[in-house]
């Protein structure tokens, strides 16, 4: 036991000294990493929390009432809603489309020779790198010019901004696609397709039982980004949705007009879900690598796979079923909470207090106008103390970086009352004449800017 | 049920590179048949041209006397044993096993059924429902030949399977090979690097350099009879002296050796050999012995440079000075051997000759009839 304490007492003493040298780098290292997340998470948390203000005006302060108004408010602009199904309606087609395009490809490109390959690709990728505007439009005008050949009206599948939106999304997103799958197959061993060929299976059945279930979890991914990138896409379908319009479009628009707390709330439905999907898909994989380690386990020993989860309760609720249901119970709970909240009252007393206010501040105006209208007129406008001609030392005045207006005649930005000062902050280092070089007007600049003198310690009075 | 097949004149290129050149051999019935030759001999591109996967450049691939152009790989009655065995690894070893019959649509029941039957066959009734990645080497092995089996091939091809294990299990994979080979009696085409394995397994041999098939033969004539110089130093140890010949009688030769030796040999295929032609001779390690005191051919003197100790074999290098009556006496202590290569001995070790002390002189002979003069040709690399 003592022997035990003796080495323990000894590798404190050893490690002790380290700690405290590499201390100030720990530091720095935290202070990164909270940083770090500050700039990821700080706009999320700033808009969480705007969401819950009853300020007209998405903000954090001053803090006004809780309140869940602006959820309700969502819930009811039928626009938005509007624009909100055709996006879902949208990232479904683009997914149903790219996926089986995305898949062609990353097929035909691990397939062919080397030289071919890198052609291909660049092919492949060339509309990622084509900005999203020019792909809607290419889109808008293309599909515009096969309906007119065909003399197709305005009101036909052609001209329909969501059909179109699907086929101008699904340009790019299509590539997204393939670029998943084309790292997931290169991990995929061709000899499995032969060996599958070999034991008889025809190429369709190759792909489908040999090939297909390997790609599975690229499958699942990809449809996700699809998606995703579908719905959050704005600059290939503010062209291509014509008419018709979805959430990108709508909230754009509600931009232009002047932003309210809506948005936040949308956000937070927007984050809450993703958290909620990430969480549920963290539990599953962790199941999956459990298993996993248990049948290696199984083959190791036989034995010691009951150690690998803590018992039958634990793995219950490990279980990414219960892992959901508890979660979509708690943001379920949330939510009825959320909608019987009336901040009503709060706002009824804050729009008193607002009144009140007002009142008071008039009343306070009106008494003062009534004392000093027997004397003379306000005096404020012209009663500003002076002050220097720019806060910046006039390093931005025109004259002292040696430019000159054309005409020459540059009136001085400073009134007359301002205090010498020195032309510039840097000694008029830049002033064209100590540089040897002169401005344009060449040989006559000194005589058009006075304000730049040649002794760089002489305080010049300012430009007159 | 198995076939027996016949490559007619093969010959596959890629671009400018011939991969098989003029392959002609037919393969029996029933027979353990190897291909064995360095990597990149192209004994796997004729394996593939045999599964349907390449078709050849020139030549036919007969398979049951039918003629297997156009026929895919789904379709012939062949099943290929890759050489990283290529299991799927998302499916258990039952659903591995009983792939083909999914493929032709046979019933569920049939399938578990056929599954549990080939698993007994290769003794490992109890892993039906692992995942393959929860077995072991061996096992993986013999879950492949199970799969391939349950295709129901006449034919079953072997892509150097054993490679990827280990000395031990290997040695033990070839025997359990055979005995499924003859239980099934389906035709074995083996594919290999491994003299070893070709030659304890095989019935017949087929010895690849560079795309072109050396010689076809039974085991023991492949070692003991090579037909080219590339045969004879690919296959088993030998020691190579480049000579000229200077004169022949029969089958029978006489050569000057490059380092001077006047030594005898055979001319192998009754080759007729003319004076001053160039040639090789090859004599196996165990083959040269240490000369009786009574005269006769092929006596040289020696010295030893070194002796390796192996259980049951002794190796020993010698220096070779000329033949003994001929040219002189043994070698200067120190001198280099014949082409710049030692001479190698591989005496049994049973105690009849005593321990050889380093630069200790030493008559050493061979008989004619092992010394195979064979034409100068390419050499294997070592």
């Amino acid at each position: 036991m003592s022997a035990r304490g003796n080495v323990l007492a000894a590798r404190g003493s050893v490690w002790r000294p380290v700690v405290a040298r590499i201390s100030w780098q720990r530091l720095l290292l935290l202070l990164f990493v909270a940083a770090f997340f500050a700039y990821l998470f700080g706009p999320l948390i700033i808009m969480t929390v705007t969401a819950f203000n009853s300020a007209d005006y998405p903000r954090v302060t001053p803090w006004d009432c809780f309140t869940t108004q602006w959820f309700g408010r969502f819930g009811r602009d039928s626009l938005l809603l509007a624009g909100l199904a055709n996006s879902f309606f949208i990232g479904l087609g683009v997914v149903l489309l790219s996926l089986p395009i995305g898949l062609a490809a990353a097929i035909a490109l691990s397939e062919v020779g080397e030289r071919a390959r890198s052609l291909l690709y660049t092919v492949f990728i060339v509309p990622i790198l084509l900005p999203g505007i020019v792909i809607g439009i290419a889109t808008l005008l293309f599909w515009g010019r096969i309906a007119g050949s065909f003399g197709l009206g305005h009101d036909t599948l052609l001209y329909n901004g969501i059909f179109l939106t699907i086929l101008g999304q699904v340009c790019f997103i299509s590539s997204y696609s393939m670029l998943i799958f084309l790292a997931r197959i290169q991990r995929f061993d061709p000899t499995q397709t032969e060996a599958a060929l070999d034991l008889g299976a025809t190429p369709g059945q190759a792909f489908r039982k040999v090939l297909l279930p390997f790609l599975k979890p690229a499958i699942g991914s990809a449809a996700v980004l699809a998606f995703l990138a579908s719905v959050e896409n704005y600059n290939t379908t503010v062209f291509t949705i014509v008419s018709e319009s979805t959430f990108t479009t709508v909230l754009a628009s509600k931009v232009r007009f002047g932003i309210d707390p809506t948005i936040s709330a949308i956000a937070v439905i927007i984050i809450t879900t993703t958290l909620v999907a990430a969480i549920i898909q963290e539990a599953r994989q962790r199941r999956l690598a459990a298993r996993r380690r248990e049948a290696l386990a199984g083959v190791a020993a036989g034995a010691g796979a009951a150690a690998v989860m803590a018992g039958p309760t634990g793995r219950l609720l490990s279980h990414p079923a219960s892992v959901a249901v508890l979660l979509l119970a708690v943001v379920g709970g949330l939510v009825w909470a959320g909608s019987r909240y009336d901040s009503s009252a709060c706002q009824d007393a804050l729009l008193q207090q607002k009144l009140q206010r007002q009142q008071e501040l008039l009343e306070q105006q009106r008494q003062r106008m009534q004392q000093q209208a027997p004397a003379q007129p306000a005096p404020v406008p012209s009663g500003a103390a002076p002050k220097p001609a720019s806060p910046f030392g006039g390093v931005f005045a025109p004259n002292n970086l040696g430019l000159s207006a054309p005409g020459g005649a540059v009136p001085a930005p400073a009134p007359p009352g301002a205090a010498p000062k020195p032309a510039s902050p840097f000694g008029n280092a830049f002033a064209p004449d100590n540089l040897g070089l002169s401005a344009p007007g060449g040989a006559t600049a000194p005589k058009i800017e006075p304000g730049a003198p040649a002794a760089p310690a002489d305080p010049a009075p300012a430009t007159q | 049920m198995s076939r027996d097949v016949t490559l007619e004149h093969v010959t596959i290129r890629f671009g400018s590179h011939t991969a098989v050149d003029d392959a002609h051999l037919t393969i029996r019935s029933g027979e353990f048949f190897s291909f064995l030759g360095p990597s990149g001999c192209g004994k796997t591109t004729l394996l593939r041209c045999v599964s349907g996967f390449l078709e050849p450049t020139e030549g036919r691939v007969l398979i049951g006397g039918e003629d297997m152009r156009g026929v895919g790989p789904n379709r012939r009655p062949t099943a290929l044993i890759f050489q990283n065995l290529a299991l799927f690894p998302l499916m258990s070893v039952a659903e591995n096993i009983a792939f083909a019959l999914e493929v032709r649509g046979v019933g569920r029941q049939a399938r578990r059924k056929r599954a549990v039957e080939l698993l007994e066959l290769i003794a490992l009734p109890h892993v039906g429902d692992k995942k393959v990645y929860e077995l072991s080497g061996g096992q993986r092995q013999r879950v492949a030949i199970a799969r391939a089996l349950a295709a129901e091939p006449q034919i079953l091809l072997l892509d150097e399977p054993l490679s990827a294990l280990d000395l031990k299990l290997r040695q033990h994979m070839r025997s359990e090979l055979r005995a499924i080979q003859r239980r099934v009696g389906l035709t074995f085409i083996y594919i290999t690097h491994d003299q070893g394995e070709a030659l304890t397994m095989s019935d017949r041999v087929a010895v690849m350099s560079e795309g072109r098939i050396e010689q076809v033969d039974e085991p023991l004539a492949v070692y003991d009879h090579p037909k080219t110089s590339f045969v004879a130093s690919f296959v088993g140890e030998t020691n190579v002296l480049p000579a000229t010949v200077t004169g022949r009688d029969g089958t029978d030769v006489t050569l000057q050796t490059d380092g001077g030796l006047i030594v005898q040999g055979f001319a192998v295929g009754r080759r007729q050999y003319r004076a001053g032609e160039r040639c090789q001779v090859f004599v196996r390690p165990e083959q040269i012995k240490v000369a009786p005191p009574e005269p006769g051919p092929n006596r040289l003197a020696a010295r030893v440079l070194a002796e390796e100790f192996e259980g049951n074999l002794r190796h020993v290098s010698l220096a070779v000075g000329g033949s003994v009556g001929g040219s002189g006496g043994a070698p200067a202590v120190g001198a280099l051997a014949v082409g710049g290569q030692p001479l190698r001995m591989s005496v049994v070790n049973d105690g009849s000759l005593p321990p050889l002390q380093p630069d200790a002189a030493l008559t050493v002979t061979f008989d004619p009839s092992v010394a195979s003069v064979l034409p100068e040709g390419p050499l294997a690399r070592a």
